[in-house]
């Protein structure tokens, strides 16, 4: 156990690794001979398999990379700086280096700090400048020319500061310090039994396993043709973190819960491969009413097209599986039977996976997805047994004030609560301490509440309470003299 | 119950929480013959409690009825008892994801103060990670104890009563992450280094003044820390309310219908057709701001203890 600790603070060939440079990151897997761009830089990663997660390279100019120790701090001999900048004039000519000297320096293989240096020497207003001014000058320069980056282990921290940078759509707006609090307000742990409904690329869902830790389960709820985890993915999970997770998909909530689940009706568990690519395109408006709907049609084509699919996996699979066997006819009769094992696995998972939610019994519930949560809660929830949280992010306030209302008449929830976050980060420097100049503008809202024991046909009560909500506090009184 | 694992029935010895309404809960120890006053009246607990259902609706003696809610981390931080000033669970958190916590963790803390930030710590870094959490007031470290013992979570930390910013936590090269809240965090950071895993961990210290903030900041420079970042986390709660506006009376127009034009072809105003042409309102949900909300709690400055 220990020395398999030890072992994953190594890059090893097949991790999936961070690139850090400054506050930009970047996922990349670690393969031998295999090109990375990353800001404007091509490097490859083999020098650094073997080193330690957190070790900081350097870019040669070869495009390789070499560890390097700490930062030498090059403390400027005695430093000469101005008061202000009454005589600073911006005459455009303060740097002596052309355009083209400094891109003579940088073909030559010059390093980075070097040319830095150059710069704050032929620059003829440096000295003038405040003793502020040069650390930022400095801390300019050397961010565009000293090409470090440091390779991270991948975490929910470092992967969702990373998506909610470069690409936000993906994982619709959903910021970091809001999956934290979804974390948390779900209390979600090792030992849970967690409903995920996510469309955020499997970040969601990689966070949640993160903090299970492979203890307990989880069943994400999918729309269309299967779970995205390309995020998940990203995370370098352990094998046995999957056991326990489980999917399912959206589209058979209501035959579960109306109890007409058939094992018959599995196989096509995918009844549109073709629509998973238009709802990546955003062209989600109607799929929303086959949430609430109880429309069934496993059409054929869509069936074939999946069927294709299957076929070209279990090619690429047997293609490295058994590379040696030449035999074709042999291969295509191993292919069907691979289908069939497939096809016969796949009905297996959904039955266990079906029975587990029909205990009803989970202990939470997150969804954080680009669907109206209104239908999506009011289905769901059903999965979830009394006395348990659950936590519903969207981009945006309006649809929750919805979702409000309506979890409101159902009731069978209390402390219900919408909220939102708001981040803000600081630049700490001695006499230079302030906000930093931009925030950002939106992290998503979240609704959060937790269940009870709903007591059916008493709807009247929690229509009181819906009632003390909105009522002001004045009234308030009366409703609860009401209700004692 | 535990509060490292959910259990389905209220049993003797347990901590649950009495939801009596919009925000308004408190915790109770269940006890064999135990009773408990609420304002719906008398909760007795060997009939109304022990091997109940969490989350049951429970009837007290004047017939007023209430939730019994199976206790968490974040349950407990807005009902327990204050010894001192509580971190809330939206900086919490945060704290949780940046110090990149997860079961298997081992974690370091001081001070523990009422313990509102050690079970969110707990919780999440149970069953195989463990907590050391150092407070130097005896009683709040003896409080916290019995509080963890009384929780079922007492395997998975280590209370010890000794100043931080002299004696340290009592451990070294163990934590993956160390956790400050003390008035002068910057005298910690060498023992907080020294507690952290050789090869690196994460630090966060939590202050309500930038002055401390900055303190701090140099005192991680200096031993080394690197990936220092300042941050500040507000909540705003919204409360879901329908509103109504009235539609001003503009005098009657030559064409009448320019008046209606609007009520009419607004969307929103579903649910009141009433809108008559003198005194027209439109209504629509809105999620209101509260009044009054917090402001600052305080500065989180998180960094990395890099290998080198």
């Amino acid at each position: 156990m220990e020395a398999e600790r030890r072992l994953s603070l190594r890059i090893r060939e097949g991790d999936c690794a961070v690139l850090k440079r400054g506050d930009v990151f970047k996922a990349v897997p670690v393969l031998r001979q295999r090109k990375i761009i990353f800001e404007k830089q091509g490097f490859y990663l083999d020098n650094a398999i073997g080193h330690v997660y957190g070790t900081t390279f350097e870019v040669t100019s070869d495009g390789n990379l070499q560890p390097k120790r700490q930062v030498e701090e090059t403390t400027t001999e005695t430093k000469e700086a101005g008061t202000d900048n009454r005589n600073i004039v911006d005459d455009g000519k303060s740097q002596k280096l052309t355009h083209d000297d400094i891109k003579a320096l940088k073909d030559k293989g010059i390093k980075g700090q070097e040319i830095v240096q150059q710069l704050i020497e032929n620059s003829t207003t440096f000295r003038d400048k405040t003793e502020f001014a040069q650390d930022k000058y400095i801390k300019k320069k050397k961010k565009k020319y000293e090409a470090v980056i440091t390779i991270v282990k991948p975490s929910t921290r470092i992967l969702s500061t990373m998506y909610y940078a470069r690409e936000p759509g993906k994982i619709i707006h959903l910021r970091y310090d809001t999956l934290a609090q979804m974390l948390t307000l779900g209390n979600v742990r090792a030992g849970n039994k967690m409903v995920v409904m996510e469309t955020c690329a499997g970040l969601v869902l990689g966070a949640v396993m993160e903090r299970m830790g492979g203890y307990g389960s989880i069943i994400q709820m999918y729309p269309g043709g299967g779970p995205v985890r390309a995020a998940t993915s990203c995370f370098g999970f352990p094998k046995p973190f999957f056991n326990n997770l489980h999917e399912f998909p959206l589209s058979k909530v209501n035959s579960l819960l109306c109890g007409t689940l058939s094992v018959e009706t599995l196989p096509s568990e995918s009844e549109d491969t073709a629509l998973t690519e238009e709802e990546m395109n955003g062209l989600v408006d109607e799929k929303q009413s086959s949430v609430q709907g109880t429309e069934e049609e496993s059409s054929a084509e869509t069936a074939m097209e999946i069927n294709q699919t299957e076929e070209q996996e279990t090619i690429d699979i047997n293609a490295e599986d058994a590379e040696f066997k030449e035999n074709k006819e042999k291969e295509n009769k191993e292919n069907v039977r691979e289908k069939q094992r497939k096809q016969w696995e796949r009905r297996k998972k959904l039955t266990e996976t079906a029975a587990l939610l029909r205990e009803k019994n989970a202990d939470g519930l997150l969804v954080a997805s680009k669907f109206h949560p209104t239908p999506l809660l009011l289905s769901l929830l059903e999965f979830v047994a009394p006395s348990r949280p659950f936590v519903v992010y969207c981009q945006y306030k309006e649809p929750l004030l919805e979702c409000y209302t309506k979890l409101r008449e159902r009731g069978g929830v209390v402390n219900l609560k919408l909220s939102e976050t708001w981040l803000r980060s600081y630049q700490v420097l001695p006499d230079r301490s302030h906000p930093k100049l931009t925030m950002s503008g939106g992290g998503g809202y979240l609704l959060s509440g937790i269940t009870v024991v709903l007591d059916k046909g008493k709807s009247d009560s929690s229509n009181l309470e819906a009632l003390k909500m909105e009522e002001p506090s004045s009234k308030r009184c009366k409703v609860q003299d009401l209700c004692c | 119950m535990s509060f490292v694992e959910y259990g389905d029935t209220i049993k003797d010895g347990d901590t649950a929480i009495v939801f009596l309404g919009h925000e308004s809960m408190f915790p109770v120890k269940v006890q064999q013959g135990g009773v408990t006053q609420t304002k719906y009246g008398v909760i007795r607990h060997s009939t109304d409690l022990i091997g109940k259902k969490y989350g049951s609706k429970v009837t007290c003696s004047k017939g007023g009825w209430v939730f019994i809610l199976h206790p968490t981390p974040e349950l407990w931080t807005v009902n327990l008892p204050h010894r001192t000033q509580i971190l809330y669970s939206t900086d919490i958190s945060v704290i949780t994801m940046m110090l990149e916590l997860k079961p298997g963790s081992i974690v370091c803390e001081s001070g523990t103060g009422s313990g509102s930030l050690s079970h969110a710590l707990i919780r999440t870094v149970a069953p195989t990670g463990h907590l050391y959490t150092v407070e130097f007031h005896q009683q709040r470290a003896e409080k916290a104890k019995e509080e963890f013992r009384e929780h079922g979570v007492e395997h998975l930390v280590t209370v010890t009563n000794q100043d931080v910013c002299k004696n340290g936590f009592g451990v070294s090269d163990i934590a993956d992450a160390v956790f400050l809240d003390i008035p002068s965090p910057w005298e910690a950071i060498g023992h907080a280094k020294s507690a952290l895993k050789a090869e690196g961990g994460r630090i966060c210290s939590f202050s309500p003044c930038i002055e401390q903030v900055q303190r701090t900041c140099l005192a991680m420079e200096e031993y080394g820390f690197t990936e220092i970042n300042t941050l500040e986390i507000l909540l705003r709660v919204y409360n879901v309310r329908t509103i109504s506006l009235q539609i001003p009376d503009l005098g009657k127009a030559a064409e009448d219908n320019s008046s209606t034009g609007f009520d009419s072809s607004n969307p929103s105003n579903q649910g009141s057709p009433g809108t008559n042409l003198q005194q027209g309102t439109v209504q629509f949900k809105s999620g209101v701001p509260l009044k009054e909300m917090v402001g600052h709690t305080g500065y989180l400055t998180f960094a990395t203890k890099s290998l080198f």
